[in-house]
């Protein structure tokens, strides 16, 4: 079956690290969408470094190039009408109001960088930051976000300019299946105004002192990241891509790849 | 999950008699308890009316105490200034609990609402008498290593799984609700929660309709030394097998004033009363934390798999009376115990 194309809505941006990373396949992929072998090319003729930088990029792409079907609105249950940003633009939609904002981010809008691990507020998995705020989408009913702003993964990088949390994480290696990174990444981004706020944590040696930003330590990072589980347990490179956002330059990479495999 | 009518609430009064007239209608908070209980099928309320946009998320200074609003969340409450500055038990409960994204959507009503972690509970084809009333208990005999030691009965041993709640309990709060045709009361915190009796399937004395608009924490002088002790079996991201909040003041070598509460004991935060009237005079020495810590647990009873608990809340009781006398820093349970006794 062909795919349908859903790329005339493109940005400059996107369509430059297109066009610079494979222009024989522009034509085709304008005309007729994304598809599997342009990505498999995509890999075979990026060094990592450039596929790291463009990574956001191409998974915006992948994910556009689901088509999302509209659902009629007659046919869901107690529906409600909501609007509310996402990754800086409006969206406005009627859902069921047993949906959960992960289900709407992921099934409704495409946005499938925020993950479900549980379901039930046990994982962080599914990590999203609402209206500055790392909550979770699992146990948010989409319903009550009308007027709140939701970043997910898909919407931290500028362009394709990585956040530094996005790049921290690739340098430090913070994952292995990368199932948790969505989050795990939310989750850190969030952290970092929690800290520059001074909040408190239950590590923290005396609450009662108040600090207008507080310096994490290893402990208070672990703590305050505990909300998110990783089963590849890539804690420590977690902890160390955080770190160096944080501010610490000492933080060194600990992994480098092997001579001749790029 | 079953289907129900969502609403979102912008006038308290007309809120509270929607959800009055209809029994199964519930108040929705953070929603981290409720829609994880209803998409387990634990929970199936016919109507869900949303109480976080109304205005009752202030803390203010109050006459003589702090007021913090019903749907504040979890970690703006526990970071807010007043609070870390005078009820620094407070903060330290809450930020034992559940995790930074957690404490962003929980609100303070849904805290102390939040419904018992109980596996049977939560499994509904076993036998509950808290989730189906008459069905049996089914703990009692079976897996109980996480359930109560004090004030169960037969029809339910499960515990209440709110750090916060704790926290509250020692500190006398006040909890002030609304209910339909503007009747207000306030409920004294130890009357809040209830022990289950023959009615495990109600977990506090709210009527169905009230809405929680404030918890009022009376002033105090225990905020010098107060500390929150939580053990639990990873350190973080779990709820407690047993927790005590202790506070003090003390009037040279002698205790003013205790507070002990403990968490994971029972069916409601539980009030060490024993063990701080056997306090209240007395010098505060690790010999004397011990004997009251002793006494009040001598009226434990423990279940087949939790005879446990009872050792560890009596040494959990003693360290945490001991962080407190430490100014209530972090790490003063893993400090050289012996230095507190020259206080
Ligand atoms: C994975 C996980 C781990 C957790 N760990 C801990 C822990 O370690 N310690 C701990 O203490 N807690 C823990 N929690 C529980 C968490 O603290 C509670 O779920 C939360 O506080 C509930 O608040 P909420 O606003 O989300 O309540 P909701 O889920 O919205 O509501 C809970 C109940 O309160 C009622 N309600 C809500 N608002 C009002 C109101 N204003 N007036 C009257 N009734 C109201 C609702 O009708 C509902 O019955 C954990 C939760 C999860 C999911
Ligand atoms: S302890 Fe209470 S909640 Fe658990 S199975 Fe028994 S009745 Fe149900
Ligand atoms: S999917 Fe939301 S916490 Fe696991
Ligand atoms: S990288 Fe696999 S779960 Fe974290």
């Amino acid at each position: 079956m062909e795919e349908k194309s859903t790329f005339s809505d493109l940005t400059e941006a996107e369509r430059k690290a297109l066009e610079e990373l494979m222009p024989d396949e522009m034509g085709e992929i304008i005309s007729s969408g994304i598809k599997r072998r342009h990505f498999l090319k995509l890999f075979a003729v990026t060094g990592t470094s450039l596929l790291a930088a463009n990574l956001l990029g191409i998974e915006q792409l992948m994910a556009r190039s689901v088509p999302i079907e509209e659902q009629p609105s007659e046919l869901i249950e107690n529906g409600i009408n909501v609007s509310f940003e996402v990754n800086g633009s409006t969206q406005k939609l009627t859902v069921d109001s047993r949906m959960t904002l992960l289900d709407t981010l992921r099934e409704r809008l495409g946005l499938t960088g925020s993950k479900k691990g549980c379901d039930h507020g046990q994982c962080g998995a599914c990590t999203v930051i609402v209206d500055d705020k790392r909550v979770l989408s699992c146990l948010t009913l989409a319903a009550t976000c009308e007027d709140k702003r939701v970043t997910t993964i898909e919407g931290l990088a500028t362009g394709n300019e990585l956040h530094p949390m996005q790049a921290s994480f690739i340098k430090h290696d913070g994952f292995q299946c990368g199932y948790c990174t969505p989050g795990q990444i939310c989750s850190a981004v969030a952290l970092m105004d929690e800290a520059k706020n001074g909040d408190a944590s239950y590590v923290t040696a005396n609450v009662r002192e108040k600090k207008s930003a507080v310096n994490l330590s290893n402990e208070e990072i672990r703590e305050r990241m505990s909300g998110n589980i990783c089963r590849c347990g890539a804690y420590p490179n977690i902890v160390n891509a955080i770190r160096e956002v944080h501010g610490d330059k000492a933080v060194a990479q600990v992994w480098q790849f092997a001579d001749g495999t790029i | 999950m079953r289907p129900f009518k969502y609403a979102n609430a912008s006038n308290p009064a007309a809120a509270i008699k929607i959800v009055t007239a209809d029994p199964a209608a519930r108040f929705l908070g953070g929603g981290t308890n409720l829609v994880d209980l209803m998409k387990e099928d634990v929970m199936h309320p016919s109507q869900l009316m949303d109480v976080t946009r109304l205005k009752f998320s202030v803390i203010e200074k109050k006459a003589n105490g702090l007021s913090i609003g019903g749907t504040a969340s979890n970690a703006v409450t526990a970071n807010h200034d007043l609070v870390r500055e005078n009820y620094p038990l407070l903060s330290m409960a809450i930020l034992a609990g559940a995790s930074a994204q957690i404490r962003n959507m929980a609100t303070n009503a849904g805290n102390l609402n939040q419904r018992t972690r109980c596996t049977y509970f939560y499994d509904a084809n076993m036998p509950c008498n808290k989730r189906e009333p008459g069905t049996g208990c089914g703990a009692l005999h079976g897996v109980n290593k996480n359930h109560a030691i004090l004030g169960w009965s037969e029809k339910c041993v499960a515990t209440y799984p709110s750090d916060m709640a704790v926290a509250l309990a020692a500190l006398n709060a006040v909890v002030q609700v609304e209910g339909s045709g503007n009747t207000k009361r306030n409920i004294p915190f130890a009357d809040f929660h209830r022990l289950p009796g023959e009615h495990p399937e109600i977990d506090n004395t709210l009527k169905h309709g009230e809405l929680i608009t404030s918890i009022d924490l009376p002033e105090n002088r225990l905020a010098e030394k107060s500390y929150y002790l939580k053990v639990r079996e990873r350190s973080s991201y779990a709820f407690a097998l047993i927790s005590v909040a202790a506070a003090l003041e003390t009037n040279g070598n002698r205790i003013k004033d205790v507070r002990i509460a403990l968490g994971g004991v029972a069916h409601k935060p539980w009030r060490a009363r024993i063990a701080e009237q056997w306090l209240r005079g007395k010098e505060p020495t690790q010999a004397n934390f011990r004997a009251a810590a002793s006494a009040e647990l001598k009226h434990a009873k423990p279940l087949g798999q939790n005879k446990y608990k009872v050792g560890l809340a009596a040494k959990a009781i003693v360290r945490a009376l001991e962080g407190a006398m430490q100014g209530g820093t972090y790490g003063a349970m893993e400090a050289d115990s012996t230095t507190t006794n020259q206080n």
